[in-house]
């Protein structure tokens, strides 16, 4: 029961995380892509609470950022020129799922003035909305790659465990040959024979699909390890009898054996996959500029100044924290749910 | 013996799969290393011809499978376009420094893992394994990426460490314990990074293994013996659990090499990662296989390693193996 609970805590968790990532159009204040040359690394906004005149107010103010003369990045608040922050204003146009036109976001405040929770970037792009909007890149990765993976893996190693033979044996020699190389090299390696200029929405595909490929050994397996016992059943062997196509009876009946196997390994492979494509973005490799995602925003953190300087610009890769914890306690839950050991 | 050579052809055959996977990735390939050649007006097709005839490039992939291979054998591995020279002393003076960062990681790693482990499963709840539960969570929770990156900012901050290249720019031409203690420094920082990223796999693992082997009920009779504390573990416990310890051995080499191809990238060390990043942002064709061939090698290595030592500990596998 405390299990159950756990799991149920956990799945809301991550729920509200990736809410928050479908709905980022919403909830960011700014387009991913509006720059705002005159305040390059500019730091998170300070929120005010009393204004020149030393009247308080109850909803905070954001002042207008200006360049202190003669330096680079160094920024200072204009005090006469601040804007009260508003929820539910009026600003740039988005699309909600892709489907909806939509100018409402959650808060904002009036311009000049910027709000800023995570500061900007070397172009002034607002870090918090590119945040929200590459976690749409990053996440969707994950999960879409991990259905990749499982999809594969559950279909060979169904097929190697149900029928056996030769085919069991090609299917499990060539999930020993995935398993036998480093898996940063094998995604490196596919990732080196596939085209490296082409536009951030094709990259997002190709990415999923080289990393999806190169994790269906595991799963592959541990499916087949299931369906050799599973398919001695007597229910199974009912059905064989009574007729039921291979098809059928797999479908039917093995498939469901697999359920639980395929549900833990979906939550060790997602954080898995999310941290590859954020490892590809940021050494160059994966979805490149304009569009946002973690790791081509943590990639100016190769510069040095950018790293010893912008403590903000770590923003995502501490986003990434709580999403693997996540994930990590949710399959250590659904382990040991099934009985299995904790490692 | 017969159990030895059956591993190493059951290993070259694995490599051999390998190289034939990379080969069929290359096919796949759209665009070559000719293509940006192509791009330059001063370069005119015939040259380019002559240069793709010269590198083999037009004829189709079981020919320059042979051809590879054959090179293979001359100790070359391929030509790299980039360099201009053949794949093999590129490699090899990258794969020394791979080598040395993730063996002297690994040893590290096993050196704080062991006794964390065995301390955490012999006072379970205790403050050490408490500190250690917690410790290992934060590690295990935290990508790899950011570790480098904190390291590498530490190191930017303070100046304890240098940072970037194998040897300081003063080093150069000194005398060889100058030359030594300069790697070492520079070592330190991809060395802390791979520990803290294979830290917690490891602690977990041996401390689960102890946790089994000292609830055995032999172990309690032991303990009812009054046989002291420190030999019913290291002398009873310890060799029970060392079983899927040995195999983790293996096994863990292939995530270390993984963190180390990131970790050199970041940390600028002259490894093989930068080599391959390099090589395929130039669609150097033959030094990503050599690259990926090279790791597989020591993986594959790593592997062997550890069955031998399992063989050579377990006499149960002995005999279930020679059967």
């Amino acid at each position: 029961m405390r299990d159950k609970n756990k799991i149920a805590v956990l799945l809301f968790c991550l729920g509200a995380l990736h809410l928050a990532a479908i709905f980022a159009g919403f909830f960011s204040p700014y387009d991913f892509a509006q720059q705002d040359r005159a305040i390059p690394y500019a730091p998170p906004s300070r929120l005010h609470f009393r204004d020149v005149k030393g009247t308080i107010h109850w909803r905070p103010l954001v002042c207008l950022l200006v360049e202190r003369p003669g330096t680079f990045g160094v920024y200072d608040e204009d005090l006469q020129k601040c804007f009260p922050l508003r929820f539910m204003v009026r600003g740039s146009e988005y699309k909600l799922l892709g489907l909806f036109k939509s100018t409402w976001h959650l808060f904002g405040v009036s311009v000049p003035a910027r709000v800023l929770l995570m500061g900007t970037d070397n172009y002034g792009r607002d870090v918090f909305s590119r945040l929200l909007y590459g976690s749409q890149v990053s996440l969707l990765a994950g999960l879409l790659a991990t259905a990749l993976s499982l999809g594969i893996g559950a279909l060979l190693g169904i097929m190697a465990g149900y029928y056996g033979g030769w085919i069991d044996v090609v299917v499990m020699r060539c999930g020993e040959l995935f398993l036998a190389l480093p898996w940063l090299y094998l995604l490196f390696a596919l990732r080196a024979f596939l085209p490296l200029h082409i536009n951030s929405g094709q990259a997002f595909l190709l990415v999923i699909a080289v990393i999806g490929t190169i994790g269906w050994a595991r799963p592959a397996r541990l499916i087949r390890g299931v369906v050799l016992s599973g398919k001695e059943r007597h229910y199974v062997l009912a059905a064989q009898l009574s007729g039921g196509s291979d098809l059928y009876v797999m479908r039917r009946h093995i498939l469901p054996q697999t359920w639980s196997i395929l549900l833990t390994q979906a939550a060790l492979l997602i954080p898995q996959y999310i941290l590859a494509e954020v490892t590809l973005s940021f050494l160059g490799l994966g979805v490149g500029e304009p569009a946002p995602s973690w790791g081509n925003m943590l990639a100016t953190l190769q510069q040095y100044s950018v790293l010893v300087s912008y403590w903000w610009m770590w923003a995502p890769g501490l986003a990434v924290i709580p999403v693997f914890l996540g994930y990590l306690l949710l399959a250590n839950a659904l382990q040991a749910k099934g009985g299995l050991h904790r490692v | 013996m017969r159990y030895l050579g059956h591993r190493i052809l059951q290993s070259l055959f694995l490599l051999f799969g390998v190289s034939l996977l990379s080969f069929a990735f290359v096919e796949l390939a759209p665009g070559s290393f000719f293509d940006e050649i192509r791009l330059n007006p001063q370069i005119s097709s015939e040259t380019l011809a002559n240069l793709q005839m010269q590198y083999g490039m037009g004829q189709p992939l079981p020919v320059r499978y042979f051809r590879w291979l054959n090179s293979a054998a001359k100790g070359e591995f391929g030509f790299s376009f980039a360099y201009n020279s053949p794949v093999a002393p590129l490699l090899w003076s990258r794969a020394r420094n791979t080598l040395l960062l993730t063996g002297l990681a690994t040893l590290l790693a096993w050196l704080v893992a062991l006794p964390l482990g065995i301390l955490s499963a012999e006072n379970r709840q205790g403050w050490i394994d408490r500190f250690g539960g917690l410790l290992t969570s934060v590690l295990l929770a935290t990508p790899d990426l950011l570790l480098a990156l904190g390291v590498l900012l530490l190191a930017l901050r303070t100046h304890w460490l240098p940072v970037g290249g194998m040897l300081s720019v003063e080093a150069v031409g000194h005398t060889k314990w100058e030359n030594l203690t300069s790697i070492g420094l520079h070592l330190l920082g991809p060395v802390v990074v791979l520990v803290l990223v294979s830290l917690p796999t490891l602690t977990r693992h041996i401390r689960t293994a102890m946790s089994e082997a000292l609830d055995a009920p032999y172990i309690h009779a032991a303990r009812a013996h009054g046989i002291p504390r420190w030999r019913i573990v290291l002398g009873h416990a310890l060799p029970v659990a060392a079983n899927p310890l040995i195999s983790l051995f293996g096994l863990s080499l292939g995530s270390l090499l993984s963190a180390s191809l990131l970790t050199e990238v970041i940390m600028s060390w002259p490894g093989l990662g930068p080599l391959l990043l390099e090589a395929i942002l130039g669609r150097d064709l033959y030094v990503v296989i050599g690259a990926v061939m090279c790791a597989s090698l020591f993986f594959v290595c790593g592997t062997l390693i550890g069955d031998l030592l399992l063989f050579a500990a377990d006499p149960r596998i002995r005999a279930e193996r020679l059967l």
